[in-house]
């Protein structure tokens, strides 16, 4: 048979496999085969490229694959579930190089410049060259290389605006000399690609940590539009359909994401989001009341209902384990506990499910924002661990907060609330949480991780 | 390859490559929207390791004999892109292995 033909069949089989992949990840029962079944499509459309007629020399693919396997493989297995933003940032950006380098060497070895090929190549090394380095960048502030605190100074939004149409000048000049001089072109070329992996770092410096979650999401989203790109440039359909596949993803997380902190995707990217701390003008009444491990024993101890908000100060502090003990005591000690997740909580989607089950607490456990919110009235205890803006009632009673609308967990609504924090400085977004200084609202200051600690500690004396 | 075989249809080709992508981007809505909150980071790495498909682009790169320049990106190409393959699919998997019901609760 025809190799072209055989190529492509297999790449709609592997096609079929990726959609089907996915729809498995619908439910966490089927949500493992269906990564297989991925995995499987993914190996068949690597084996049948590889047996592919136009290659000639395997010494260097073979060289690539080993060490790419050994490298992915190894950080698989040692990164830690606090670490998964990271590692997703991270991949994000090895997925836009990846598409600048395969639209670089197609612009290479191109030797009939057509309009349409540089345009897809042109749009695969911009869209690769700004995941790659935007991704490095949030890869840099998740990891805390450097400061989670958005950076900002005067004319950014000028400088950014500017350099974006410088590129898509040199594209347009790109596509307009197609027939002038090899050499020449080639320089603009050059240009495109350090312009667009300049864009990349000035887009992600001026958002903040608390907002990261939007920002992997949408680079998420544009590693997987790059791909698409690479894929129109070398004219291959399997990098088109799962592209989109992944652009989809991206951007409906971005939209989830958004949606859950009230907030533009364009305020988001532009709005410099915590940079100073913003006081609501809102009257802040009552005091902090501060408790000790010890009486927390005896709320809990005395609760039939508890609810655990978690978010990222419980991933900081690693406190999951030690919290899922105390769920467990908790639970034999007759209350019901079920863990309140908000959208938003950690840094990317999904983060703190991921940390408790990680903990082993079974996800039926856990419940969404929306669900717990129409019953919390009725919950003895709610104990936020390292959550801040997520669970802040300025975001239901203050017009003036920059959070105000945001969908939050209302825990100050619930009986009583044991806020588990390290000090009183405020969360990420720099917002003054009003939380603190409820009349239900009790705060034990201290590592998270010691602090239940020591409750789970005064359950096994007694 | 593909591109030779596709330069005396160049119009058909692109349609028909437009077409893919419209399909494929409602396919991708239609059921990723369904994936739960809870699966969401799984999803994340998983469509990493999806986004790793460039590894194709990479391999035909890498594998036409070019000069130095175009077996360097060629074959950084393949490194990343077998990165995110092979890392995205076995952290995701590591990661799902957690999603379980326990309703004993014990320890692993």
């Amino acid at each position: 048979m025809n190799t072209y033909l055989l190529t492509n069949l297999i790449y709609i089989v592997a096609a079929v496999l990726f959609i089907f992949g996915l729809k498995m990840l619908t439910s966490p029962v089927t949500a493992r085969k269906g990564n297989l079944i991925s995995a499987i499509g993914m190996l068949l459309a690597v084996v049948v490229t590889l047996l592919s007629k136009g290659i000639i020399d395997y010494k260097w693919i073979a060289a690539g694959i080993i060490a790419g396997s050994i490298i992915g493989a190894f950080s698989a297995r040692v990164v830690a579930m606090t670490q998964m933003p990271q590692m997703v940032a991270l991949f994000n950006g090895f997925g836009g190089i990846t598409s600048l380098f395969v639209g670089w060497a197609a612009y290479h070895v191109m030797t009939a410049f057509d309009l349409f090929t540089t345009t897809t190549v042109f749009l695969a090394v911009l869209i690769g060259g700004v995941t790659f380095s935007g991704s490095l960048v949030a890869w840099g502030k998740l990891a805390t290389y450097i400061s989670g605190r958005p950076i900002l100074f005067r004319g950014q939004t000028f400088l950014n605006g500017t350099l974006f149409i410088g590129t898509l000048v040199a594209g347009s000049l790109l596509l307009m000399n197609l027939q002038n001089g090899y050499s020449y072109s080639y320089a603009i070329f050059i240009g495109i690609i350090i312009l667009s992996l300049a864009l990349g770092i000035l887009v992600v410096i001026p958002i903040g940590g608390a907002d990261m979650p939007v920002v992997i999401s949408l680079l998420n989203s544009y590693s997987g539009i790059a791909g698409c790109a690479a894929g129109f440039a070398i004219q291959n359909n399997i990098l088109i359909v799962a592209g989109a596949l992944v652009g989809a993803s991206g951007i409906i997380l971005t939209n989830v994401m958004c949606k859950a902190m009230n907030r533009s995707i364009t305020n988001v990217l532009f709005g410099g989001f915590g940079a100073t701390a913003t006081k609501g003008d809102m009257e802040i009444e009552g005091e902090v009341k501060p408790i000790s491990p010890e009486d927390t024993y005896f709320i809990l101890e005395a609760a039939s209902s508890v609810v655990f908000v978690p978010g990222y100060g419980m991933a900081v502090a690693q406190a999951q384990h030690t919290l899922r003990e105390l769920g467990d005591i908790l639970e034999e000690n007759g209350s019901e506990v079920r863990y309140a997740i908000h959208p938003v909580a950690g840094r990317m989607p999904g983060h703190m499910n991921v940390l408790l089950a990680e903990a082993n607490v079974p996800y039926d456990k856990l419940v969404e924002m929306d669900d717990i919110n129409k019953t919390i009235a009725s919950v003895d205890v709610c104990v936020v661990i390292g959550a801040n803006d997520v669970v802040n009632p300025a975001a239901r009673e203050s017009k003036s907060s920059p959070i105000y609308g945001m969908p939050v967990i209302n825990v100050d609504q619930a009986k009583t609330v044991i806020v588990l924090k390290r000090s009183m400085a405020p969360g990420f977004a720099g917002i003054d949480n009003n939380l603190f200084y409820k009349e239900n609202a009790r705060m034990l200051f201290g590592d998270a991780k010691s602090s239940i600690g020591t409750i789970v500690s005064e359950f096994k004396k007694s | 390859m593909d591109a030779i075989t596709c330069s005396y249809c160049r119009e058909a080709c692109l349609i028909s490559m437009s077409m893919v992508l419209i399909l494929a981007i409602f396919v991708g809505f239609e059921v990723i929207s369904k994936v739960p909150a809870r699966l969401h980071t799984p999803l994340m790495s998983g469509s990493n390791a999806i986004s790793g498909i460039t590894l194709v682009g990479a391999i035909l790169a890498a594998g036409h004999a070019g000069d130095s320049l175009t077996i360097i990106l060629g074959t950084s190409a393949v490194i990343f892109a077998t990165i995110n393959v092979v890392g995205g699919y076995m952290v995701t998997d590591r990661m799902l292995e957690m999603f379980k019901k326990k309703p004993d609760g014990g320890e692993k």
